[in-house]
């Protein structure tokens, strides 16, 4: 039977997951939560507010952007170290990527970090999205009609990939061959990058504001829907002419994150009511690891080991689940 | 999915928003200021296009690009501003940091994908509510700014209050062209008059002019003239002119099939005008419609297919219905395609039961939109 080491930082959490093994969070008030390492006290990284946040494991550090227009990383020794700072802005998405790159964005421009240097390029539309690419230094934008690909490192100018509407966030598949979009209609959008064949994710009732890859990439684990949507990415032309697998399907609530396991072929679903299940890829079996909350779960993380979950909720509860028990 | 958002109410602590559209140089700026500064104690969040001329320092003033997003469903005038979406959807996040938002947007900006962020996107829409859409005019310039641009008579048209500004710096002759020609324009929003945008600012803020419970409450034209509370606008001072000395500029001036006729004051607007306004330039007409009961059978599904052949033309419309056996009145609203409905109160027993609806926009077939209003009847009219 899981247990629940339970946390509370009354803000909503932004981002849940583990640096170097010990549970993290970070929270739009601003701080980030270290409970194991740092204890009760908030560590202050952006003032006003924290507006994105992603982990970067393989460098054990959490990369946050705020209103205060800096860009962080914290590692689990609770210091929240300038990354960058681009004046009174808002940095409103960050990403990670291979060695020791990070992209972020703030209204047009998209900012690569990477080797010391900090490059900006500009867009004539608001980068509403960034993802940096498995391997390499490749930066995608998620823009209005479509998305853009640039090589940073060069001065190329960006590939466009085209797709009428507003596109709001965007990801790389782990093996790098696909290029996945959210967007402001409730849908995804996919590209296959080698001829740029498009993919048609559609059907969802709500806004698609949480995705998780699966162990090598098989599936796109996605909310927005009553049941956790996982499209098969494991295919030469991934989930096209392919029905999603449906799972944790619940009829009086909607999945509003999810997060794959590291290893196994199972995700955690955490739901509008605060409930998180565990299920299965091969036959849909469920069991429940949070039996309910006080507010939608906004994020969750696993450990490296595939042995902890840490959640936060939009109301600020959080916690960490121990599969051990 | 519909092209008809049909959502419900939001939620009662839903964070209301505030829109400040004008012209550059009409005094939004010195508004903002003194909202930010008045001694109300409120906190404001505000976001604009530049942090310019704000003088006051508060950490919840948000730079924002303008972003027009089309919405990908076939529908030309269902566009929001994406920016909108993630500076709102950052800034509720947190809780209990400030009390309402004010939105002031570019002089040249149009206010309609503006106002339709806060009803198309849902979660912006679960955490907010429009108030009120509040249009800044310089007296001075108007008459230049509506030659220049299209945006100017939008801005008006769309408008819930209009601070007709700086009065101080017109002679009252002018100012009373001003007023006529946003009257022309838009003859359902409460007009004041300011100079340096003083006004006690319950008149600009919390208006609830979005709100089915409140709408058309407080519509100059449409209140019931028994309970008309004179000193809440300022009425178009040639409002019981006689019009029909204007210039008809090549328009072919349709009848006034309006049932003014019965309410016995001398003191209503003669919508008529809007087609020959006292100052040219202006392209926004208004249709006001009165009649009995409605059937229910035939209202939906006429004003559903109205305002989705004819959204992309209609600005606003705005509406109380009767309904027989029906207790409560049904209360309308609209933005291009997008309507939403729901009942409002009981009838009070000193109120006529009749059904009224206003239309505001471009290119209005008065005389379609009267007859598929009649058609509507819940019995026929003996005197139609």
């Amino acid at each position: 039977m899981p247990t629940i080491a339970p946390y509370a930082f009354d803000e909503f959490a932004m981002a849940a997951g583990f640096i170097k093994d010990q549970p993290a969070f970070a929270i739009a008030d601003g701080t980030i939560r270290l409970p194991t390492t740092v204890g009760d006290k908030a560590v202050e990284a952006h003032s006003g507010g924290l507006l994105a946040a992603v982990f970067d494991e393989a460098n054990g550090r959490l990369i946050t952007g705020g209103e205060d227009g800096r860009v962080c990383a914290t590692g689990a020794d609770g210091e929240a170290r300038e990354l960058a700072s681009i004046g009174r802005k808002w940095v409103t998405a960050v990403a990670a990527g291979p060695k020791d790159a990070v992209a972020f964005a703030s209204g047009r421009s998209a900012y690569v970090l990477s080797g010391g240097t900090v490059k900006e390029l500009t867009h004539s539309r608001t980068v509403e999205g960034v993802a940096l690419a498995p391997k390499g230094l490749r930066l995608a934008i998620a823009r209005y009609d479509g998305a853009s690909l640039f090589f940073p490192a060069t001065d190329s100018p960006p590939t466009g990939l085209e797709w009428k509407g507003a596109h709001i966030g965007v990801a790389f598949s782990p093996d790098g061959r696909f290029l996945v979009t959210a967007m402001q209609e409730n849908a995804l959008h996919g590209w296959r990058l080698e001829d740029g064949k498009h993919m048609r994710m559609t059907g969802y009732p709500a806004k698609v504001k949480s995705w998780s890859w699966a162990a090598k990439g098989k599936f796109l684990a996605t909310s927005g829907a009553p049941a956790a949507i996982l499209w098969p990415f494991s295919g030469k032309d991934g989930p096209m002419n392919k029905a999603p697998l449906e799972l944790g399907t619940r009829g009086d609530t909607m999945v509003t994150s999810v997060a794959c396991h590291p290893a196994e072929d199972m995700l955690a679903i955490g739901y509008a009511d605060g409930m998180i299940l565990a299920a299965r890829f091969a036959d849909g079996r469920e069991a429940v690891m949070r039996g309910g909350g006080d507010g939608a779960v906004t994020t969750m993380g696993w450990d490296k080991a595939g042995a902890r979950l840490a959640f936060g909720a939009e109301t600020g509860e959080a916690g960490v689940i121990d599969l051990a028990g | 999915m519909s092209d008809t958002a049909q959502a419900g109410a939001p939620a009662a602590d839903a964070i209301p928003v505030t829109v400040l559209t004008g012209y550059l140089g009409a005094g939004k700026t010195t508004l903002l200021n003194r909202i930010l500064s008045g001694d109300h104690g409120k906190r404001y969040a505000v976001i604009v296009n530049e942090f310019g001329e704000i003088g006051i320092d508060n950490d919840l003033i948000v730079e924002s690009d303008e972003e027009i997003y089309e919405m990908n469903n076939g529908c030309v005038c269902c566009t929001v501003r994406g920016d909108l979406v993630r500076v709102v959807e950052g800034l509720t996040r947190r809780k209990g940091r400030f009390d309402a938002i004010i939105v002031e947007t570019t002089g040249l900006a149009d206010p309609v994908p503006v106002a339709q962020t806060f009803f198309m996107d849902e979660d912006v829409r679960a955490k907010t509510r429009l108030d009120a859409v509040v249009a800044l005019v310089d007296a001075k310039h108007l008459p230049q700014r509506l030659k220049d641009s299209k945006e100017a008579e939008d801005q008006i048209a769309f408008a819930d209050v209009v601070l007709v500004n700086k009065t101080d710096l017109v002679t009252a002759e002018e100012l009373a062209r001003v007023e006529a020609t946003v009257r022309a324009i838009n003859p359902h929003a409460v007009i004041h008059r300011t100079s340096r945008a003083a006004i006690d600012l319950d008149r600009v803020l919390d208006r609830g002019a979005f709100d089915l419970k409140r709408v058309l409450e407080s519509d100059p034209d449409f209140i019931a003239e028994a309970e008309h509370a004179h000193d809440d606008h300022v009425c178009g001072p040639d409002c019981d002119h006689d019009h029909h000395d204007h210039h008809h500029h090549g328009h072919d001036h349709h009848a006034h099939g309006h049932d003014h006729h019965d309410h016995g004051h001398d003191h209503h607007h003669d919508h008529g005008h809007a087609a020959m306004a006292p100052i040219h330039d202006v392209t926004v007409t208004s249709v006001s419609l009165r009649g009995d009961e409605l059937d229910q059978g035939k209202f939906f599904p006429w004003i559903q297919a109205l305002t989705q052949e004819q959204g992309p033309n209609i600005l606003r419309l705005k509406g109380i219905i009767a309904f027989p056996n029906d207790d409560d009145r049904y209360v309308v609203q609209g933005v291009h395609m997008i309507i939403e409905g729901d009942h409002q109160r009981p009838w009070r027993a000193d109120e006529k039961r009749e059904s009224r609806l206003v239309f505001i926009g471009r290119e209005l077939d008065r005389e379609a939109l009267e007859a598929g209003f009649a058609a509507c009847a819940a019995r026929p009219r003996a005197d139609a």
